[in-house]
């Protein structure tokens, strides 16, 4: 499909000016206005309060926008492949297959009346053209590989017979049976306790060191996004505030050069470290979104 | 610390065969805030609930203000003790105005002066009087959340159980509804159980606080040996560690 000259080089997801309007009754609602980034093999953080669009630029990139949504972009490009001259039958075929998406929530993103397994299975016969044994191999040696200690017994599990970190594992190993080149990951860790978090970051991680995969890792949680990604894009009201490396989060002296909402961010959380009396609130520049 | 609030001895409780609060004790100072911080099903919410009469399955000793609590708790103890859940979104009744909500509780108790009691919570919490007559889906996140404290305000309790009170919130939301809780607590001289799965907030809001694990508790640390990072026990240790944010190794 793609020349494999500058395969290395050219980045897996190139994106310029993505826009998502949702049309409604009471007039046009811009949900993410204007934003471009390129992904190569790397973390890349989204981060932003509730409302910010930053699950509509992922739903947006797999095609996922909901009616009344419409999607416009300048540029939209995975590996080289035009993402928006493409018609709803490629896109489907690129999705799940080349591009994926770990949901937030797996109680509500898995189906209720089907074992894990078959889900994940299914998964692999869909993408791989794959008879039922190999689809359910396949599926065992996945769920192994996300550290679930007894495969076989969860194999044959409902999902509400599973635990909420289990549950987001078994997502997870569901979106990448197909070994996508892209992952994109919508809060994968917000429902769960830290230590299993941290479980879930590490395949997560050598997944991106491993594989070379693009990881975009969307979340509110700016410690974590610190902690884990390469760069971050701090995002409000549909558009990007900032693109930087994530490290400089934490870094002191870079702080003259951070964008004022991303230091209201960082300034309203509580610090063990420097403890304070009252925390101070964002104040919200209407010029951010001018 | 002066008069002890709350104390707990020796708590027990199960649900059939699971044993989720083992031999739990600890005292609460009046006007302290402690915290009670926890993995999910290490029993902190339980906890709250059997501080609160709403779980009325348990063994042990539960002690109010120094009065010895029975399993059901009668009027005056709901007048004094409170409660705010951590899901602002379904903590409040979906056809019930905020005025609805707040009257509610002056009627049970058969409270007269409701009008002058709901404008004063409501102005308590930061909220405009022109938001009385609104349903809890014409607000946002936060802004349920200040009506959920404002109806555990409006009775004039002098303590508050704060289960998760902002892990459902936006960081700059979440300053914001912590700030009005510390300010509402120097203001009323109230005492606070908070239980949350953030150390961060845990060390803002609390003096003192425990960490549970599997129903029994691990270690009670005042907020300085928190901040130290200087835990006794190993779970505390990993506890802390954990969510210093992620590490990569070799």
């Amino acid at each position: 499909m793609q020349t494999s000259a500058d395969k290395t080089n050219q980045p897996l997801l190139d994106i310029a000016n993505l826009k998502v309007d949702f049309h409604t009754p009471t007039g046009i609602v811009q949900a993410v206005r204007g934003l471009s980034f390129t992904l190569g093999r790397e973390r890349l953080g989204i981060v932003g309060e509730s409302g910010s669009g930053k699950s509509m630029t992922g739903r947006a990139i797999l095609d996922l926008i909901p009616h009344p949504g419409v999607v416009g972009a300048d540029r939209m490009m995975f590996r080289g492949q035009d993402l928006m001259a493409m018609d709803k039958r490629e896109r489907r075929k690129l999705r799940g297959r080349h591009i994926s998406m770990v949901m937030q929530d797996p109680k509500f993103s898995l189906n209720p009346v089907q074992t894990v397994g078959s889900q994940i299975a299914e998964a692999y016969r869909i993408h791989r053209k794959a008879g039922a044994r190999e689809a359910r191999e396949r599926s065992l040696t996945m769920l192994e590989s996300v550290q679930i200690r007894e495969p076989a017994r969860v194999y044959d599990l409902y999902p509400h017979e599973v635990s909420g970190g289990m549950g987001q594992r078994v997502m997870i190993a569901m979106m990448l049976i197909a070994e996508p080149e892209i992952l994109i990951a919508d809060e994968p860790t917000s429902a769960l306790d830290v230590t299993v978090q941290l479980q879930i970051l590490k395949i997560l991680d050598d997944l991106v060191s491993e594989r070379g995969m693009g990881l975009i890792f969307i979340s509110h949680d700016l410690h974590l996004v610190q902690s884990f990604c390469d760069r971050v894009i701090v995002m409000y009201g549909g558009k990007v505030m900032e693109t930087l490396p994530a490290a400089e989060l934490a870094d002191e002296t870079t702080r003259g050069r951070r964008h004022p909402y991303t230091l209201g961010l960082l300034n309203c959380l509580p610090d063990l470290d420097h403890p304070r009396e009252k925390l101070p609130t964002l104040n919200r520049d209407p010029a951010w979104l001018a | 610390m002066t008069n002890t609030a709350i104390s707990v001895d020796r708590l027990n409780v199960s649900f059939g065969d699971s044993h989720v609060v083992k031999d739990l004790s600890f005292t609460v100072g009046q006007g302290e805030s402690y915290g009670l911080v926890g993995e999910s099903g290490s029993g902190k919410s339980t906890v709250l609930r059997v501080l609160s009469g709403l779980n009325r399955e348990w063994s042990g000793n539960v002690a109010i203000a120094g009065a010895v609590q029975p399993k059901v708790r009668d009027k005056a103890f709901y007048r004094n003790v409170q409660m705010v859940f951590q899901d602002p979104y379904g903590s409040l009744h979906p056809k019930k105005t905020v005025d609805d909500t707040l009257a509610e509780p002056l009627a049970i108790h058969g409270i007269r002066d409701a009008e002058a009691r709901i404008g004063k919570a409501l102005s308590d919490v930061g909220l405009p009087a022109s938001f009385r007559f609104r349903y809890p889906h014409q607000l946002s996140g936060g802004q349920r959340q200040r009506v959920a404290i404002a109806r555990a305000l409006v009775l004039e309790p002098s303590i508050l159980l704060l289960d998760e009170p902002t892990s459902a919130l936006d960081v700059s939301i979440q300053a914001e509804v912590l700030n009005l809780l510390a300010a509402l607590r120097q203001e009323r001289k109230l005492t606070y159980i908070l239980v949350s799965h953030d150390l961060a907030v845990v060390g803002h809001m609390c003096e003192r606080l425990l960490v549970m694990q599997f129903g029994r508790a691990v270690e009670e640390m005042t907020v300085e040996t928190l901040s130290a990072r200087e835990p006794q026990t190993a779970y505390a240790q990993q506890l802390l560690t954990a969510s210093a944010g992620f590490r990569r190794t070799g």
